[in-house]
């Protein structure tokens, strides 16, 4: 048996060697849904580093080293982020542009803190990802969902005059998380208080129950975490029963499917969403390209994933194609970058700086931002 | 001409098809854009695909009918139960099926390393299962739930008090064969189907419960950093870590499949498979039905529990949405598919349905479409499964009678 | 009082919609036995070819009267063609082999029905058109019920009686009885097996799509997976009042319906599916074959 205990040593040391890299190319890995009911969240973003990295290497690359593109899938699922992160990691990939949702990204960093790879999300919002300060190789071009829900329980606040206001959710991570800080921030406020806090479970046939209790609980706001089906559902449901509260949501709302689902119900309704970008030049450029190479518009995370892609590219040039986890780490954290946008930075947590959320309301059909 | 009317019969199951998916595949309405467009050409498809399938498949069936030679032999598997039936063959068969996993990793990236260490939890999980619902007859659509309970009790243990793999692994699979017992007493009068919803239902709650106690489970969030198992002190490197949880993995499977040969062998394994075959009859010979049940359960349960430490040590993260009902349905679906009962059967079926969507990977969306249908022809074909168990036969030789 | 009101409402409409597609499964399970885990799906193909329709002619300029009766007959029709189909291809030619290889076929089936759906349609969901008119003598009521609500449980109560009286007094409806009881005696008896689980199909198939062309209206929107919680909670409706028993599946629809919707108003709807599958829990233990199902004594 001791023998046997040996070999496996000599095994495990064997194989500690570490993987080798050829030197002429720096290798970007982008992990994200590429298949799958989530792959529309994933591909914009797969497109976005594409077309930066295209353009860098057009015009030489970093240091004179072209830059490499290794896609790998998740389709969102932890189990399968991990198996993508090994599979990046063991192709050599020395910075990350991914994962695309907050639980994949969460089972994959540990992976990447180990190898000591840097990685950017376009997407993830959990906020636990900075601010548990346990991931020093974690950035995001996103803001984390308790900025989201601190803008929307300010604006109901203050902005609506509400005094009661219903937090429902729909039980996942995302919609579940923005509930509990809109409820937090709610109490710690002092001006308004919850009149109920509840999750509904997506795809039920029916939502007249939970909307009855709203009405019972004299809500004059109701404020809602989650994705757009559920919420039309419930904007919809509302409009029947005769509720008359306002109905102010998250970012998974602030989407044109949910005008186009919900139709006429939609109108009113308030959501917070990533400010508008549309008289970015930089944007509109990105769009362009997007346009000029897949021939159709691009998705979700679209401008986030190439402000990512834009964040590496220079960070990459400031430490001279240098992928060590310190230099990365301090090049993103100094450098400004123009991007779609806007200018950006990393703060210490892994957040940008210069991203932010504005509330938007669907008035004849379209998203208006809201001046406060 | 039987051919003709091969050609008459596959004709109309073409058209037939072509009413079928008329609606779905041929107009595309936009409520929104307020066009409709018609998509003739997918009729044609439709259309011309099924008929020539359609025709293959009758003509198939023709020759296979005259030629009754080729039919398909009811002693299935045989080749690989021929080999394991011979000592001599089956030392050097496992031999080399040994050496090959052994070396495996060092041949291949440690990606497909760990999608092998994927492949090995599910064949233990199945022949967990393969416990309760191949050898007990007892459809169990909750299984997830032991698997479930076993992840978390890593999880918490170590969030909160800081235990180890080895601490949590046997303290998880005992809490998940409790867990086992649990839901075994008051399932005990149910037979067949009620006994499948209520283990849905079992399982539902449990994950439910996850999702909504915050307090308990961190809810939808879920538990991030379990660490992996730590050998001997070390800390390992990433690879060495995969590499270690692969050689766990293969002594895992080693002793589950020893363990649940020799259950198969033993007096309670001879009595669940009474129980399988008849239930009164069973109860008429003496045995002790509730107490066989639970066994069933708890011993099931208990690999499944097992198994979900090892999977949250291998994902390090862990939420509810990991454990929903599909999963339950895999699992399930790994035992059928493989020959209930069988426990060569169910190692080769962890093995096809877990690689085969990751290497489905280039089919890419139409990969769910391609598994319900291999699921689905498989039972056609084979419905007693790949590699179908055989009942142990005790031949009457060299009998004397020397009654006096 | 009127909480409590709206409470039983909104938990009738919900039961009586897991009603119309417990009714599909009890049928199916009743004459062979089978789970008939695609049901969910035909109740989803049900109502996205009434969709389908539906949006076409109202984009051609229908009148609601026409596109309404259009697209209810279209989505029965199909959706009977596929559940004929699906047990065709999938059940029919595993008549006899061992108890669990249907139920994996069928899983194998609405995995299969889901992803063509899917792919031949769209991931997203879309927005139903509203297929029921709002009553105008209803507008006082209309927080406490609507024109849909009305509808859905005026549509199961006419589909329990009507499918009552089927299998009670007619041919066809003796047939399936005689097959339910004893398939081969049946056989015997010159009745056409194969013939019966096929009308069996279809009968619970158009229900189904009937089902699912009410929820979609109701809720006002669809996609691809609506089959899989509607179709898991229906068999849960069926098993509950007994599993065979046409009363039974809508008596045990409106139970769970009931019971989510008091879980959700007094308690709370995080646990709204605990509550449903704690009551199913509960009955069973104290009355193993459900409520209305007759415990059979196995023989010999």
């Amino acid at each position: 048996m001791r023998l046997f205990h040996y070999a496996l040593a000599a095994f495990l040391l064997l194989t500690a060697q570490p993987p080798l890299f050829a030197a002429d190319t720096i290798k970007i890995g982008v992990a994200g849904a590429h298949s799958g009911d989530l792959a529309s969240y994933g591909l914009p973003s797969l497109n976005a580093v594409k077309i930066v990295i295209d353009k860098t290497n057009a015009q030489g690359g970093v240091n004179g080293k072209q830059i490499e593109l290794l896609a790998e899938d998740d389709a969102c699922k932890p189990e399968m982020a991990t198996n993508a992160a090994t599979k990046l990691l063991s192709e050599g990939a020395r910075l990350v542009i991914g994962h695309v949702c907050s639980g994949a990204t969460k089972a994959a960093l540990p992976i990447y803190k180990n190898a000591g790879v840097v990685v950017i999300s376009p997407s993830a919002t959990s906020p636990e990802l900075t601010h548990s300060g346990e991931y020093p190789n974690f950035f995001r071009a996103i803001a984390p969902d308790d900025t989201q829900a601190r803008i929307d329980v300010d604006f109901a606040i203050n902005g609506l005059g509400a005094k009661n206001i219903a937090v429902i959710h729909d039980k996942g991570d995302y919609g579940k998380g923005f509930a509990e800080f809109a409820k937090k921030f709610i109490e710690d406020s002092g001006k308004a208080k919850v009149a109920l806090f509840e999750g509904v479970t997506p795809g039920a046939v029916d939502y007249s129950a939970i909307v009855q209790k709203i009405k019972q609980s004299r809500a004059d706001a109701v404020m809602f975490g989650g994705y757009h089906p559920e919420a039309s559902k419930i904007v919809g449901m509302m409009k029947r029963k005769k509720l008359q509260a306002a109905f102010i949501s998250d970012d998974g709302v602030k989407d044109m499917t949910f005008i186009k689902v919900a139709g006429k119900n939609a109108e009113g309704v308030y959501a917070s969403g990533p400010k508008d970008t549309t008289n970015n030049p930089l944007s509109i450029q990105a769009f362009a390209e997007h346009r000029a190479m897949y021939q159709s518009d691009a998705g979700a995370f679209y401008e986030n994933a190439y402000a990512a892609a834009l964040a590496v590219v220079n960070a990459l040039k400031a430490t001279n194609g240098a992928t060590d986890l310190p230099g990365l780490r301090q090049a993103l954290r100094t450098e400004q970058v123009d991007t779609p946008l806007g200018t950006i930075s990393f703060n210490a947590e892994g957040d940008a700086v210069g991203v932010g959320f504005s509330i938007f309301q669907v008035r004849n059909g379209q998203f208006v931002e809201v001046k406060q | 001409m039987p051919i003709l009317a091969e050609i008459r019969f596959a004709l109309r199951a073409a058209l037939w098809f072509v009413f079928l998916t008329f609606p779905i595949m041929v107009i595309k309405a936009d409520p929104i854009g307020q066009t409709v467009i018609w998509r003739w050409r997918n009729a044609v498809w439709v259309g011309a695909c099924s008929f020539f399938v359609c025709l293959a498949l009758r003509l198939w069936k023709n020759y296979r009918a005259k030629h009754p030679a080729l039919g398909p032999s009811n002693d299935g598997g045989s080749f690989i139960h021929r080999i394991l039936d011979h000592s001599g063959q089956r030392r050097a068969f496992l031999g080399i099926l040994l050496a090959a996993a052994i070396l495996f990793p060092f041949f291949a990236s440690s990606y497909q390393t760990n999608i092998m260490i994927t492949a090995l939890i599910y064949v233990v999980l199945g022949l967990g299962l393969n416990i309760v619902v191949g050898m007990a007859g007892l459809l169990d659509l909750g299984f997830v739930a032991f698997y479930a309970i076993g992840a978390y009790t890593y999880a918490l243990l170590h969030l909160h008090f800081g235990l180890g793999f080895w601490q949590s692994l046997p303290l998880g699979a005992c809490l998940a064969a409790l867990g086992g017992i649990c839901l075994g007493f008051p399932v005990l009068r149910l037979r067949g189907d009620y006994l499948a919803i209520v283990t849905l239902g079992f399982g539902e709650i449990i994950r439910l419960a996850l999702e909504n106690w915050g307090e308990f489970s961190q809810g939808p969030s879920g538990i991030a950093n379990i660490p992996r198992p730590g050998f001997f002190g070390m800390t390992l490197s990433l690879d060495q870590s995969i590499l270690f949880l692969y050689f766990i993995m293969i002594v895992f499977v080693i002793a589950t499949i020893f363990v649940v040969n020799r259950l198969r062998d033993s007096r309670i394994g001879r009595a669940w498979i009474a129980l399988r075959e008849d239930e009164i009859a069973c109860q008429a010979m003496g045995i002790d039905k509730q107490k066989t049940k639970l066994a069933a359960f708890a011993l099931g349960a208990f690999w499944a529990g097992g198994m979900g430490v090892v999977f949250a040590a291998k994902t390090t993260f862990i939420n509810p949405a990991s454990f929903t009902f599909l999963e339950s349905v895999i699992i399930l679906s790994i035992v059928v598919l493989g020959g209930m009962g069988s426990i060569v059967g169910v190692v080769c079926g962890a093995l096809i349905l877990v690689l085969l969507p990751e290497y489905l990977r280039a089919l890419s969306e139409y990969r769910m479409l391609a598994f319900g249908a291999i699921l689905v022809l498989m039972m056609i074909f084979r419905p007693q499964g790949l590699i179908p168990t055989i009942k142990s036969r005790y031949p009457l030789e060299n009998l004397t009678d020397d009654r006096p | 009082m009127e909480y409590f009101l709206e409470l039983i409402c909104g938990g009738l409409t919900r039961g009586a919609i897991y009603a119309l597609i417990a009714l599909g499964y009890t049928m199916v399970y009743g004459i062979i036995g089978l789970i008939n885990f695609a049901h969910g799906e035909i109740y989803m193909i049900g109502a996205f070819t009434a969709f389908i329709i539906a949006t076409a002619l109202t984009i051609y300029g229908f009148p609601l009267a026409a596109v309404v009766i259009v697209a209810g007959l279209a989505a029965a029709v199909w959706a009977a063609a596929y559940g004929y189909t699906v047990e065709r291809i999938a059940y029919r030619p595993l008549r006899g082999a061992p108890r669990l290889s249907p139920l994996i076929s069928a899983i194998g089936m609405s995995f299969f029905l889901q992803n063509y759906v899917l792919l031949a349609q769209t991931a997203d969901f879309v927005p139903f058109p509203a297929l029921i008119p709002d009553f105008d003598f209803l507008e006082p009521y209309s927080h406490i019920i609507g024109a849909s609500d009305l509808v859905i449980l005026a549509t199961t109560a006419v589909v329990m009686v009507t499918l009552t009286c089927v299998i009670r007094y007619t041919t066809i409806g003796k047939a399936m009885r005689a097959t339910a009881q004893d398939s081969a005696m049946a056989l015997l008896l010159g009745i056409n097996v194969n013939r019966v689980i096929s009308i069996t199909f279809i009968i619970g198939s158009a229900l189904a799509a009937i089902g699912g062309l009410l929820v979609a209206s109701h809720i006002g929107q669809i996609n691809f997976y609506i089959g899989f919680l509607a179709g898991i909670k229906a068999f849960a409706a069926a098993v509950l009042g007994g599993i065979g028993s046409i009363p039974g599946a809508v008596l045990g629809g409106m139970l769970l319906g009931l019971t989510e919707s008091f879980g959700t108003g007094y308690i709370s709807s995080d646990y709204e599916d605990v509550f449903a599958f704690s009551l199913l829990v509960l009955i069973l233990i104290f009355k193993p074959a459900g409520l209305l199902g007759k415990a059979t004594v196995e023989k010999v």
